[in-house]
């Protein structure tokens, strides 16, 4: 189902709903998922990213999202100076993939309280982004459902453990995704949820043992 | 209901007894699960960002790459001290578009409608009219639901993606949207609205994307001006009972199977048409030396830092 504000909008700082505003949102993403203000991000650029980026304010516009910053903000244009004051330091580098998205970029992050972070995502146009892969597994989801991204031990039951609390909470599922890098290893759940997860839910969740990490990103409302 | 024909959403809309852009907020509340109210606010939201964006314009903005500024605040001069071919109102649509055309490129807010290169068509026909005719704002955003309609059909049936289907699909379905928007403002009827839709991207069927440097500033932001211009040609001429000849949703299949198959060098990739060119290519060169430039500046302690070569490859600072 089209959305008629992808349509007209989103509003934001130009030049390119993909190279720009897109770039914000896969900052921000990656910042949410982090968990935590970023101080170190290693960010490198692939195919169009990477040829025309600097041009668009690519460069920028993924420091502005590592910023929290939202694609509409003033301060984009300005986003190296504002990382300098926050303390997030960055470094560029090419990178090529194999079979990715032109406008896709890995982000290697720090946070302050010493989390770690590894994501692939591409901005597929229009603002629209989608992550591929988080910590070395693959994934895939957008951001644009609010969505749960549980990192779990590869066994049985969890998905069981998972769904049932969200279904006693009222909580619907549209979309779900699992994947792990080898049997019994680290798996990766992620749900898209119609209604927002409280952090009650959340707090619930966490108690399954087994679940080492959970992240949750919850829609943009406008 | 899908917004996919332009027929269908008249026929549902008659059917109703709605107009058009009611039953394209009704669509937007069932799609998005959101009230009429907070649907037309949003809507109005929208508006207003397009105003702020016009007002927010500066003449002495300049690209990252400098190719583009100043070229609005030029096109108000000239009329304000000069009898314009055109006309006053022709003259501020002109510049208009290209004031947001630049301020897409120097990265100032905009809003993308359909995409942030065409961000110019629809703002540089609304917000003369409006302000020359004195529209209320609830009839600026009920023609926005109109023309949000008009882009969806494209989008669903076509594209309005320059890598997809070449700057057809950006400043042509602007232009249709745009066309489609001042039909209704001036008290079009459903089926001149789609007449207007028809002839607007008729008249830009084929256009390639070929921006210079893969930059979305030459020919991007001057492209904008035959987009509003050539809106306000096809709802004029639909007001005037004039009819495409093709129906709206044949001409909208018809921009997709073009856009599929232009050569890919003329889809956004910067290997075709003005880009090539000597001076297109000498910008491209240009640019990949400030690249190379900026990609070994870093930030370290908050504090501008030229990295060295070698330190390029090693691990993160």
């Amino acid at each position: 189902m089209i959305d008629i504000f992808d349509i007209l909008g989103p509003v934001m700082v130009g030049p390119s709903s993909s190279h720009t505003a897109g770039a914000v949102r896969i900052g921000n993403m990656a910042r949410t998922l982090l968990g935590e203000q970023p101080v170190r991000a290693r960010i490198m650029l692939h195919g169009s990213f990477a040829e025309t980026g600097t041009g668009h304010g690519t460069d920028k516009a993924l420091v502005a999202g590592l910023l929290g910053e939202e694609p509409d903000d003033y301060d984009i244009p300005n986003s190296f100076q504002t990382a300098a004051e926050q303390g997030l330091r960055f470094t560029f580098e090419e990178i090529r993939l194999r079979d990715a998205h032109p406008n896709s970029v890995v982000l290697e992050l720090e946070g302050a309280a010493g989390a770690h972070l590894k994501m692939q995502a591409c901005s597929i146009g229009g603002g629209q982004i989608e992550v591929r892969e988080l910590d070395g597994v693959p994934v895939n989801f957008t951001g644009r459902t609010n969505t749960l991204i549980i990192h779990n031990q590869d066994s049985k039951g969890y998905i069981a453990d998972v769904t049932t609390t969200l279904s006693r909470a009222g909580i619907n599922i549209a979309n779900m995704n699992l994947c792990r890098d080898r049997r019994g290893g680290n798996a990766i759940m992620v749900i898209e949820t119609d209604e927002k997860v409280p952090p009650v839910v959340l707090q619930f969740l966490k108690e399954y043992t087994g679940i080492s990490h959970i992240t949750y990103y919850e829609k943009e409302e406008k | 209901m899908d917004l996919d024909s332009m027929q269908r959403i008249i026929e549902q809309a008659k059917g109703l007894r709605k107009p058009i852009w009611q039953v394209v907020m009704d669509y937007d509340v069932e799609t998005r699960m959101t009230t009429p109210e907070a649907s037309m606010e949003r809507m109005r939201a929208t508006w207003r960002a397009m105003v702020d964006a016009a007002d927010a314009y500066s003449g002495d903005r300049r690209s990252l790459s400098g190719l583009v500024g100043g070229d609005g605040e030029r096109m108000r001069t000239y009329y304000r001290h000069h009898n314009s071919i055109g006309g006053e109102f022709t003259a501020e649509v002109i510049a208009q578009a290209l004031a947001m055309g630049e301020n897409n490129a120097c990265m100032n807010r905009i809003v993308a409608a359909p995409t942030a290169g065409a961000c110019g068509v629809m703002p540089a026909v609304l917000i003369p009219l409006w302000r020359k005719e004195g529209i209320p704002e609830d009839k600026m955003v009920e023609a926005l639901y109109v023309s949000s309609a008009i882009g969806a059909v494209i989008a669903a049936k076509a594209s309005i993606s320059g890598a997809a289907g070449g700057c057809q699909a950006e400043i042509g379905s602007a232009s249709a949207m745009a066309a489609g928007a001042l039909t209704y403002l001036h008290g079009g009827m459903p089926e001149q609205i789609c007449h207007a839709v028809a002839m607007a991207l008729k008249n830009l069927m084929g256009l390639v994307c070929d921006p210079v440097a893969g930059l979305v500033e030459v020919p991007c932001v001057k492209r904008n001006v035959i987009g509003a211009m050539n809106a306000i040609a096809a709802a004029d001429m639909a007001l005037a009972g004039i009819q495409s000849r093709i129906p709206v949703d044949e001409v909208i299949e018809a921009m997709g199977d073009v856009g599929r198959r232009l050569p890919e060098e003329f889809r956004e990739t910067a290997l075709g048409g003005l880009a090539v060119t000597p001076t297109g290519r000498a910008v491209k060169e240009r640019m990949a030396g400030n690249k190379k430039k900026h990609r070994t500046l870093t930030i370290k302690d908050g504090r501008w830092k030229m990295a060295r070569p070698e330190e390029k490859s090693g691990a993160p600072s």
